[in-house]
């Protein structure tokens, strides 16, 4: 075990002065590191949110309302297919609970024909592994002598989860995109959730606005008919019309007509400006070519009538149309800030969210927090080196300088690993560090106290190191298996710090073992054939 | 040449396993008081396992006006609120009751900015809602009991059932007395601890797989020897081992109960306590269970694996040489 071939020395070497040579942009300032030609490793450590500052915002799609809008939807096209084929129908309703809709056919000679067509609303889905079909989105069933039930399916229901969250996915990026911060990271969790992950975010209140806002923005008459004061304090609404209330303090209340005139879907540019006649703050928009079109016609026809520019179902400002508006274009004004005309344009053009976003987990670190988490970690970090370190060497003389030198290795391999993997570092990631060097120093006193008990049972320096080194090994292997495999669970478990902490640990685990037990034996092995020593100093 | 301090000499003959009707009992306290400790006083639990709303504020007085900040906040009809210094005098803590609906949640965190204003610098904010504090509880106990059982199987294949019995008894001891340490210190218990419970089982198993292993080899070499004897033979052989381990550790890891800042006080504690409750079970729990198991002595002569015999054969050659 202690003699070496060459090729064996050559790689160590060169293992560990990679790991020293990748570990070293770490110490360098990342300002300092740009100016450095290419050649030279840039990768450093990635630092978690809670060591650099930043939010960490898990959101959760609101399911119910997902699947509220998608009946309304097949409610719509039931009624438009049992029009299109003359069909004679009653009783059309959705059951939010049960997630159908049902229908009854009025004669019972249109039942054969309005279950034919009706069952060519369910729309195949495929399957996410493997491409092919997995079944309809929709179950359409056939109840007594004249009912009809459509059915939303758990696949059908899975795959529009999956298509709003990728939705929402998108239009989240937009939105932090402009928020103008680095590396924000949007991912879907589990089912029907997405964690945003925004470092260096010093105003969270703005962005968790910023990316909780429906975003739908309609365009709607008012109805100049009713008396909105007296609408809001009866809760009479006249048929065809609804009461929305506007954005201000305190809100003000509108009777607009039911019916969209233009919806942010036609909507493909918006931008924040300046009134050119009174120099407030505004958003200019322009619509695609249908939207022009429609927008052109209602304008058109109701000069001088008021309409409602309603976003989230809020009215933000309630215009009078002065002339018809052709050109497609137009601008919101609404007493904004520089900010919210900002914050509002950014909104329109990432379009708006497929359903409504909840935070159901939040956790924000400001940057000076992080800082002072860096710090605090450092000190403690070398301060309980300093103290391994000097222990070690009181403990074991030139072993201990042995397992020391390994020590110093084996972090800066940790940190290469780090750097190289982009492995995310945390707060309780340094404490892993820490934890490491226990458990890699107690791979060294096993081996140690080894070769102590094999020196004490008479055998020569080289006979009682090598079966030291070669006995311990078991037992080195067992108890870190064991530790790893709490680690592992650890890692599965946790999200964030707590991950950082078991993604350091796993990697310590596994470099100490080059380090304490190959890195130190080529030490030993070299020092017994050059020192040919009469006594081990241990 | 310096050839180190040996605080441990080699020729150490403590009775441990001897003393074991006094060392059972403290076990036993050990094990059973944490449960009662539990269950009257209760545990501190944390946010992540209670929902609720935390917010870390550092003022720019360099003392915090608790009471001014206490009136600002209990006016804004949030439910339990509770408000105390964090680490340093400047610094608050501001712990807000779960609120029944997230939006509510929500809500609360822009009241209380709104009314403690740019006075005061946000240094955190964690918002757990009710449905992810409850699957921390259930993930968290969850990564407990799989761990316990992963290392039971590990032990099993690696050793005998009477070592996974007794390595697993041993670990569950050590965290129900690291529990009761957070019931008796009032740490707040949350996510890190479950994180420093996992630690603190990887550690403590580490040091009894390394005195299994001494007793599996002494169990092959004295054939005759007494149970008893051959336990403390096997542990006081590990004991320079084990102080020299558990001393470093405990080295390395205490600079961060002063100065590793307040995010992490809580595990810095826990983790201290772990290395030397581990160190105290694989002696007085993981050893002398043993004895109550049954160990056979010829499982491992028979079953002797390749790996040992090869190990042999190698030091024997080398002691040749």
């Amino acid at each position: 075990m202690l003699h070496f071939q060459k090729w064996k020395v050559i790689m160590v070497f060169g293992v560990v002065l990679a790991g020293f040579i990748f570990s070293i942009p770490n110490l360098i300032p990342a300002s300092a590191l740009q100016g450095l030609p290419s050649w030279v490793p840039h990768k450093q450590v990635n630092l978690g949110l809670d060591l650099q500052g930043g939010a960490h915002l898990l959101y959760q799609i609101d399911e119910k309302e997902l699947v509220d809008d998608w009946l309304g939807t097949i409610r719509g096209d039931v009624r438009e297919t049992l029009r299109q084929n003359r069909v004679g129908y009653t009783d059309l309703a959705q059951n939010v609970a049960g997630r159908s809709v049902s229908v009854r056919v009025r004669k019972s000679e249109d039942m054969d024909k309005a279950f034919t067509e009706l069952k060519k609303l369910a729309v195949p889905i495929g399957n996410d592994v493997f491409g092919g079909f997995s079944g309809y989105d929709l179950e359409v069933t056939r109840n007594d002598s004249d009912g009809i039930t459509m059915s939303v399916t758990e696949a059908g229901l899975n795959n529009r989860i999956s298509a709003a969250i990728q939705a929402s996915i998108e239009t989240i990026r937009r939105r932090v995109d402009a928020f103008g911060t680095t590396e924000p990271s949007i991912q879907r969790q589990g089912r029907n959730r997405i964690l945003v992950q925004v470092p260096g975010v010093s105003d969270v209140e703005r962005l968790k606005s910023l990316i909780g806002e429906t975003g739908k923005l309609e365009f709607k008459l008012v109805d100049p008919s009713a008396n909105a004061a007296e609408v809001a304090s009866s809760k009479k609404v006249p048929p065809g019309d609804e009461l929305v209330y506007s954005s201000d303090e305190p809100p003000v209340p509108y009777v607009l007509r039911d019916q969209v005139m233009v919806s942010g879907e036609n909507l493909v540019d918006a931008q924040p400006g300046f009134d050119s006649r009174n120099g407030e703050p505004v958003v200019s928009f322009r619509f695609d070519a249908a939207g022009a079109k429609r927008f052109g016609r209602v304008t058109q026809e109701n000069v001088g009538l008021p309409f409602a520019i309603v976003l989230d179902n809020k009215v933000i400002s309630a215009p009078v149309i002065r002339e018809p508006i052709l050109g497609g274009t137009g601008q919101i004004s609404g007493n904004f800030s520089v900010q919210e005309a900002n914050d509002l344009s950014v909104l329109l053009r990432s379009g708006a969210l497929p359903a409504k976003l909840t935070v159901i987990e939040e956790r924000t670190v400001g940057a000076s927090l992080g800082a002072d988490s860096i710090s605090s970690g450092k000190k403690a970090a070398i301060a309980g080196l300093l103290l391994v370190v000097v222990f070690m060497f009181l403990a074991y003389g030139l072993f201990g300088l042995f397992a020391n030198l390994a020590l110093i290795i084996n972090i800066a391999m940790i940190f290469a690993v780090l750097s190289l993997m982009g492995a995310t570092l945390t707060l309780p990631g340094i404490a892993g560090i820490v934890l490491v060097i226990g458990i890699a120093v107690d791979a060294n006193v096993l081996i140690n106290e080894r070769i102590r008990e094999e020196i004490r049972s008479g055998k020569s320096p080289f006979a009682a190191v090598d079966s030291g080194y070669s006995r311990a090994l078991t037992t080195i292997i067992d108890s870190n298996v064991t530790t790893l495999i709490a680690v592992l669970v650890l890692f599965w478990l946790g999200s964030g710090p707590v991950r950082g902490f078991a993604v350091t640990l796993t990697i310590g685990i596994l470099t100490s073992m080059f380090t304490a037990v190959t890195v130190t034996r080529m030490m030993v092995a070299y020092w017994l054939r050059r020192a040919r020593p009469k006594f081990v100093p241990i | 040449m310096f050839r180190g301090i040996t605080l441990i000499p080699a020729d150490t003959k403590i009775d441990f396993v001897g003393q074991r009707a006094i060392t059972w009992l403290v076990s036993a306290f050990l094990t059973v008081a944490p449960l009662i400790l539990v269950a009257t006083v209760g545990l501190n639990m944390g946010i992540d396992f209670q929902g609720g709303t935390l917010i870390e504020i550092q003022t720019k007085e360099s003392r915090a006006n608790l009471a001014d900040i206490r009136g600002k906040i209990s006016g804004l009809g949030l439910g339990e609120v509770q408000i105390q210094e964090f680490g340093a005098p400047n610094a608050v803590l501001i712990r807000i009751a779960s609120q029944p609906k997230e939006e509510e949640q929500q809500a609360s965190i822009a009241k209380v900015k709104e009314a403690l204003g740019d006075t005061v610098e946000y240094r955190r904010t964690e918002v757990v809602g009710p449905t992810i504090s409850s699957e921390l509880i259930s993930g968290g106990t969850v990564a407990v009991v799989v761990a316990l059982l992963g290392i039971m199987i590990y032990v099993w294949f690696r050793f005998e059932w009477q070592f996974a019995v007794a390595a697993v008894a041993s670990l569950v001891h050590d965290v129900t007395a690291t529990i009761g340490l957070y019931a008796l210190l009032q740490l707040e218990f949350n996510v890190s601890s479950i994180a420093a419970i996992l630690t603190i089982i990887g550690y403590s198993l580490n040091d009894k797989v390394v005195i299994f292993d001494r007793i599996r080899e002494n169990l092959r070499k004295y054939k005759r020897m007494p149970m008893v004897r051959l336990l403390d033979l096997s542990i006081n052989e590990m004991l320079s081992r084990a102080v020299l381990t558990h001393v470093t550790t405990f080295l390395a890891m205490l600079p961060f109960l002063f100065f590793g800042g307040e995010a992490i006080y809580g595990f810095a504690v826990a983790m201290c306590f772990g290395i030397v409750i581990g160190a105290y079970s694989s002696i007085f729990v993981a050893s002398p269970m043993q004895l109550i198991l049954g160990v056979r002595r010829d499982a491992f002569s028979v079953n002797a694996d390749a790996a040992k015999e090869s190990n042999k054969g190698r030091a024997g050659a080398a002691a040749g040489a």
